[in-house]
């Protein structure tokens, strides 16, 4: 049994035995009214957007007999549409507000979908750990889902603030949709506070699969919460479901299924759990470089190391979904895609290859440094190196800029709110070879990892080598030829389809390297794990994925912003604001860190908060020498 | 605890991994986060800064108008509220229209046998190009049997008038030394039409063109004007905060400075942009003292 003496031990214990609604839960049941106040304000507000707005009488009476007959072109938005609060731009406060919302809601929605995977594999493996790790995890998302309610509410009341006309042009469009909203927040409340609250009474036999259920129901809600509220989004970027001028011509459906739709649905999904899973490595490798014992060490070291395998699972299909996304894009409207890519914001792919770089070589770092938890890693350390190299070429190719050293000035001559000064960075040949060859890089080092601790007894075992040897040659091989041949030698219609193969032959590597280890660790030896046994520099790299995470969120969603140019709703509705311009890069990157930098002050209050619950005050020794019963 | 139970050297690491340092852990990470994210502001702040302006609209006096003027107009919107050169470049990705003589392409174009449109000479191939871009796609771009890559130029995103496209096809025909054949636009489209002007467009300088261009110099005091049918404004600031002053030019109905006909036409805010309107705002609200006959100076537009 573990000693039950001090503060920090008993956290630990707790973590594992806490049966009882403890502190936390108090907390928890305190915001979760204050969230339900706001949701039915925030719902309120929502029923009376045309009205509510319209300050003298015959607007309002115009408002109702358009209403009617629902057709209203787009309003032309003047300088009484827009509001501000002082002096502060509106743009900067609801762009910073809008994120910290985005970045809270894409961790509590992410957070359930691999705490469901984590437990389910608990009851198949029958392991405990993975029950009382998915427990945790859910417990740490608890308070960040109130903070994710109240930041909604304020970026609601902000935007209907300082942009009413787009804001009743919004609610005019989506109409009784937003409530369908309001309900599934409901319903998504409803069902999370069940599924955490229940985890202990419905935890073996047959009442741990209704609690499964429970997760799935949880995860059906809080993905389709996500799909109502991108439609917003796409719609502003590609409307549909309205003519030119903006009348409402479809139903609802139409308005919702936009052509960026499901780009962005998949991509914001997929990314949610990337960046939901570096966020609880981060709480796993601070609680890791706290512990005051080995067993709490490991503990968080095994919780870590499992939340930076799903984040960078999550993350690796990201560029695939990525480029779809681009795709649409360029198939909606050539001019968006070339702004994108080609144009103005052009430059801020170089700040993204900087980020998806730390993300890789972290990433990489971390699983170098945990193979000291094997004995068995001595066999491949000597190879490290040479990934390292690859590693650390690849990514200088790839931010280094295309067109180097234009000066801001050459730049503005150039003209207009659009600049043709970049190649397209996404099909640049020697930046795909690049990418290619960290994404087999990073592959290539988790396989290592994950055979550090296994001696391989299968008869084929040379051979298997010798084949994964030769797969990696020849894709490592396939992905430089095609880029420097394609690349260079022939026109920019084929460079697009040089990605592709370029793209398949890493994608052969990562599913037939699964492949042939799964096959070849079949009845193989199991090294000891020494959970804990980790440098504490090698925890660090956990730190760095979500930090490098966050600001990447941050940028994306500027960049898809962005495309908009000088409108509210593409081709629509111009924004007329103040604030129609593009800000220069430096400007946008002093958001994004404000914005990062918030987030990161509110995810230590959580952590903080989490680890509340768990801390219990001693009993002050003079209160049982006064009991008479004693 | 598992420390004993452990071989001699393994608890050595062990402890080794536990200890805690003088600095706080928390102090740590945090340090190690903050510094994480000034690099990424770092890089953000040293690429090239560039602003991406929204094209502005300007009035042009049409009875003044120039086919010189015409013509650079037309150059302008070229790069600029037409965004042509976001494709049209030596990139590839659409004919570089500046690089080639177009009048000569123009006539190619015209004599291919697959040529389907209906323009009969180089002005009418321009206009249909932009109005009406998949009635011939030049071979090489976009995709057999859809529509061209090219946005339609009189529609939005982009939105050119007439007159503009007018321009641009002066310009195109002018730019390798040919005359244009497109008409000059008279005044007569009395629409409230917004044209862009020679200049990049741009909205007035500073506050007092805003306050003289709308005639606001007509009935107050202010800048050189002692007109007293309106309140004086030169001390505006003093009396009037920043909400105020903005309502009045808004919404001059709002409320009625005592003693005052209710005169103040209420379309200054359809009038101006967005910009005008903070710079006469700003300008007011600097304005604090009635003796004073200069304008305060510090009126210049915040970005520029
Ligand atoms: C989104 C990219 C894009 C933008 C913006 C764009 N174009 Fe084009 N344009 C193209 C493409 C691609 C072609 C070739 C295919 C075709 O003929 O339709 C083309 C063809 C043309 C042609 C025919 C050229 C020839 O060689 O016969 C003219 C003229 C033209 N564009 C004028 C303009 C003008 C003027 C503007 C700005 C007001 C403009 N374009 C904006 C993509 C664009
Ligand atoms: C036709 C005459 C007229 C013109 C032109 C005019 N104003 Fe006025 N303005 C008035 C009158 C009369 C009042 C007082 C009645 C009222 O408050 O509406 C007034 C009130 C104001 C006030 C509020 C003063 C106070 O003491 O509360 C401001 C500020 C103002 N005008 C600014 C402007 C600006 C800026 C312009 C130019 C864009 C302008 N006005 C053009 C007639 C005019």
């Amino acid at each position: 049994m573990l000693p039950n003496n001090s503060l920090v031990t008993a956290h630990f214990v707790s973590s594992i035995e806490e049966q009882s609604p403890s502190q936390s839960g108090v907390i928890l049941h305190r915001s979760m009214q204050f969230m339900l106040a706001l949701i039915i304000i925030l719902s309120a507000l929502m029923l009376v957007p045309d009205y509510a707005w319209s300050s003298d009488s015959a607007v309002a009476t115009e408002a109702v007999a358009e209403e009617l007959t629902d057709n209203k072109p787009a309003p032309v938005m003047g300088p009484r549409d827009y509001r501000q609060i002082g002096s502060m731009s509106s743009r900067s406060f609801v762009w910073v507000i809008a994120q910290l919302h985005l970045f809270l809601a894409a961790f509590v929605l992410a957070v359930p979908l691999f705490v469901t995977v984590i437990e389910w594999i608990g009851v198949k493996t029958g392991d405990q750990r993975y029950d009382d790790m998915a427990h945790e995890f859910m417990k740490v998302s608890m308070t960040a889902y109130s903070l994710t309610a109240l930041f909604g509410g304020t970026l609601a009341f902000s935007l209907f603030l300082l942009y009413p006309t787009f804001m009743g042009y919004m609610m005019e469009v989506f109409g009784n949709q937003v409530m369908v909203y309001a309900l599934l927040f409901f319903l998504e409340s409803g069902v999370l506070y069940v599924y955490y609250y229940s985890w202990y009474a419905l935890r073996y036999g047959n009442k741990k699969y209704v609690h499964l259920t429970l997760g799935v129901l949880l995860n059906g809600v809080g993905t389709t919460l996500l799909f109502v509220a991108n439609a917003w989004a796409t719609f502003m970027m590609a409307p549909s479901g309205v003519d030119d001028a903006g009348v409402v011509t479809g139903g609802i459906w139409d308005i919702m299924r936009g052509p960026l739709w499901n780009p962005v649905n998949l991509h914001r999904f997929v990314a949610n759990i990337a960046f939901g899973g570096a966020i609880v490595g981060a709480y796993a490798g601070y609680k890791m470089l706290s512990a005051r014992t080995m067993e709490q060490r490991a503990h968080y070291d095994w919780m870590g190391y499992t939340s930076n395998f799903i984040a960078v699972l999550a993350f690796l299909p990201l560029p695939f979904a990525g480029y779809w996304l681009m795709a649409e894009i360029y198939a909606y409207s050539q001019q968006m895609g070339i702004t994108a890519m080609g144009g103005i914001l052009a430059w801020l792919f170089i700040v993204q290859a900087v980020l998806i770089g730390t993300i890789l070589l972290a990433a990489n770092y971390y699983l170098w440094n945990g193979m000291s938890r094997c004995e068995g890693s001595g066999r491949y350390t000597w190879l490290i190196k040479f990934i390292a190299v690859t590693l650390v070429v690849s990514f200088l190719i790839w931010v280094t800029p295309h067109t180097l050293i234009l000066s801001a000035q050459e730049i503005a001559t150039l003209g207009g709110s659009h600049h043709p000064l970049l190649g397209p960075f996404g099909i640049m040949p020697a930046k795909n070879i690049a990418v290619n060859l960290m994404l087999i890089g990073t592959f290539l080092s988790f396989q290592l990892y994950r055979r550090s601790d296994k001696v391989i007894t299968v008869p084929w075992a040379n051979f298997g080598n010798a084949l994964m040897v030769a797969i990696y040659l020849v894709a490592i091989a396939n992905v430089i030829f095609l880029g420097v041949y394609y690349g260079y030698f022939t026109n920019t219609v084929y460079k697009v389809g040089s990605s592709v193969a370029q793209v398949i032959s890493t994608l052969i590597v990562i599913v037939s390297g699964v492949v042939i280890d799964t096959m070849m660790f079949k009845g193989a030896k199991t090294l000891p794990v020494k959970w804990g046994q980790i440098s504490n520099r090698g925890v660090y790299a956990l730190f760095a994925l979500p930090i490098a995470f966050t600001w990447l969120m941050a940028l994306m969603g500027y960049v898809r912003s962005s495309v908009r140019t000088h409108w509210h709703v593409y081709t629509v509705m111009k924004d007329n604001s103040v604030d129609n311009f593009i800000p220069n890069i430096g400007h946008a990157g002093n958001m994004m860190t404000v914005a990062t930098i918030s987030f990161l002050a509110l995810v230590l209050f959580i952590f903080w908060v989490a680890s509340l619950g768990d801390t219990k005050q001693a009993k002050p020794v003079s209160v049982p020498a006064q009991n008479p019963a004693q | 605890m598992t420390t004993n139970t452990n071989s001699q050297s393994q608890s050595l690491q062990d402890e080794d991994l536990l200890k805690q340092g003088k600095i706080p852990v928390i102090f740590k990470v945090l340090s190690f986060a903050v510094l994480m994210v000034f690099v990424f502001t770092g890089i953000a702040n040293l690429l090239p800064q560039v602003e991406g302006q929204a094209p502005k609209d300007i009035k042009v006096d049409l009875g003044a108008l120039t086919m010189e003027t015409y013509i650079a107009m037309g150059e302008t919107l070229f790069s600029g509220k037409g965004t042509c050169t976001l494709c049209h470049n030596n990139l590839g990705r659409a004919p570089d229209i500046l690089a080639l003589n177009m009048e000569e392409t123009a006539v190619e174009r015209l004599s291919v046998e697959d040529y389907k449109g209906d323009a009969k000479n180089s002005e009418q191939y321009f206009l249909e190009s932009m109005v009406d871009p998949s009635k011939y796609v030049v071979p090489g771009y976009g995709k057999a049997g859809e529509p061209s890559p090219m946005p339609t130029i009189d529609k939005a995103p982009i939105g050119l008038t007439q007159i503009e496209m007018g321009a641009i096809i002066a310009f195109l025909q002018a730019k390798d030394g040919g005359e244009p054949t497109v008409d000059l636009p008279t005044d007569a489209p009395a629409v409230e039409e917004t044209v862009a002007t020679t200049e990049p467009p741009k909205p007035a300088a500073n506050a007092e063109e805003v306050l003289l261009k709308n005639g606001c110099t007509a009935c107050h005091a202010v800048l050189d004007s002692p007109s007293t049918i309106g309140p004086n404004l030169k001390d505006i600031g003093a009396r009037s905060s920043r909400e105020e002053i903005r309502e009045s030019i808004i919404n001059p109905a709002a409320v009625i400075a005592e003693g005052f006909p209710p005169i103040m036409p209420a379309n200054f805010a359809d009038k101006m942009m967005v910009k005008e309107l903070e710079m006469v705002v700003d300008f007011l609200v600097a304005s604090e003292d009635s003796t004073q006959t200069d304008a305060p100076k510090e009126t210049e537009m915040k970005g520029e």
